[in-house]
């Protein structure tokens, strides 16, 4: 069996879930509390990933990232190399593909939060950033808990953007949904089986453990 | 300290105007019927809602003024706001809730000892009944030692029997306080045996015209529930 295929693909999915957390709660919190101009434009612009098809998200991507894009060009200017065909560009890639995943169900966790309850926080002194962290984030569990979980889900099954960002490089690039690919491609249906069947047992238990937050959330 | 409000602002369907002041260790109580601006006026104490225009003053500090554009932070404010319901976090025990912004934690434990909750220390708000709650909800206004204690309906999601026991528990309470109280209802007979003043508000104004009907509606074998003493009625400054 493709072990480093597999590797690949849980390095790639934790490190997008970590890093999507952590960027999409302050996108997700104001997108629940404020107000401002343009708002539906930035929220249809932050869900559109989601309504694309994913080759044309790496078309895109390719065009950015590549020698002559403008975020390709940065990377080279600090590292010297370029992002296409790289762990960092997947992964980059990968985060945006499950952004929308990740802001959607917080936003959701979030505005479900009584407004009372911030403003009792203020009125006993609390600043709007120590209310986000001691009110908001703790009544939110489930809600990020099952964020987390879809944008874990959704990027061990990212294809065709990382195919078209990443190529297939073994150990870099090359995640188990491309492996299983290229084992059929192949006639290997063996191989392509085994992994295939690794992913069974993981997303099942994933999605059991989705409905049990919202049932607890539901109490 | 004393507490001198002049507030106005519009709302929907008539204009919130009204004046008036309440000293340390005495208890004003805002009644008239529900729509009339007592919340509103509430929130714009507590640094929540915006006047339009207006002063609040509390001792020589200047809360807000609209002429000067003076508006002190919620969060400075100091004040002690106990709602109707929905005060506590419903992800804290009544002790971490009330300890939440308590000045001196230990106190924690003496307040719930005096409002007789302390054996549920240690359950959810979901795990004890509207009573506990809003007795939880009390001690966490005063662990923050609020320099102006705002009570919103605290009592009206309760059952009468309840609610006769807490207004009592309340009354003891306002004995022991220096700070000024903002008391907000609806029920003559709470506002009679709790204020030391009564602040009629009918559609954004003072109208005593009509808590003087309201007393004569009030049947007259009821007066055990009354004040030790006649309120006096607070005069538009």
């Amino acid at each position: 069996m493709d072990y480093l295929a597999l590797y690949v693909t849980v390095k790639l999915a934790v490190i997008t879930t970590v890093f999507l957390m952590l960027i999409a709660a302050p996108v997700a919190y104001a997108l629940a509390y404020y107000r401002f101009a343009g708002k539906s434009f930035l929220e249809a612009l932050i869900y559109l990933p989601m309504a694309l098809p994913p080759t044309v998200i790496g078309f895109y991507l390719i065009i950015i990232m590549g020698p002559k894009g403008f975020v390709g060009k940065i990377a080279e200017f600090l590292t010297g190399d370029s992002l296409l065909f790289t762990f960092t560009g997947i992964a980059m890639a990968s985060v945006i593909y499950s952004f929308p995943f990740a802001v959607q169900p917080m936003k959701a966790a979030f505005s479900r939060i009584d407004r009372r309850l911030l403003e009792s926080a203020y009125v006993l002194g609390l600043s709007k950033r120590a209310t986000f962290f001691r009110v908001i984030i703790p009544n939110s569990l489930a809600g990020i808990a099952a964020a987390a979980i879809l944008v874990f889900l959704h990027s061990i099954g990212a294809f065709g953007v990382l195919l078209m960002v990443g190529g297939s490089v073994p150990g870099e690039t090359k995640v188990a949904s491309i492996a299983i690919y290229e084992a059929v491609e192949m006639m290997d249906y063996r191989a392509a089986g085994m992994i295939a069947l690794s992913f069974i047992p993981i997303s099942y238990a994933f999605l059991l453990l989705i409905n049990k937050l919202n049932e607890g959330s539901h109490k | 300290m004393t507490v001198d409000a002049f507030l106005k602002k519009k709302l929907k369907y008539f204009d919130l105007d009204i004046s008036f002041s309440c000293a340390g260790k005495n208890m004003v109580v805002m009644i008239g019927p529900s729509g009339g601006g007592k919340t509103t006026v509430i929130r714009m104490l507590a640094g929540l809602d915006r006047p339009d225009e207006g002063k609040i003053n509390f001792g020589n500090e200047v809360w807000f003024d609209s002429s000067c554009g003076v508006n002190v932070a919620v969060q400075q404010r100091r004040v002690g706001y106990v709602f109707q319901d929905y005060n506590l976090f419903p992800h804290l025990n009544l002790l971490d809730n009330a300890a939440f912004a308590a000045v001196d934690k230990k106190e924690v434990e003496a307040l719930f000892e005096i409002f007789q909750i302390r054996h549920l220390k240690k359950r959810k708000p979901h795990m004890v009944s509207g009573g506990e709650r809003q007795r939880c909800a009390i001690c966490q206004a005063l662990a923050r030692h609020p320099r102006l204690l705002l009570l919103d309906e605290p009592l009206s999601a309760l059952d009468t029997v309840t609610r006769r026991a807490l207004r009592l528990e309340l009354r003891n309470l306002k004995k022991t306080l220096s700070c000024p109280i903002i008391y907000v209802t609806h029920d003559i007979n709470e506002a009679l045996f709790l204020a030391d003043e009564i602040l009629p508000l009918v559609e954004g104004k003072n109208d005593e015209n009509w808590l003087n009907r309201m007393l004569a509606r009030e049947p007259s074998g009821d007066n055990s529930l009354r004040g030790v003493r006649e309120p006096k009625i607070a005069l538009a400054i």
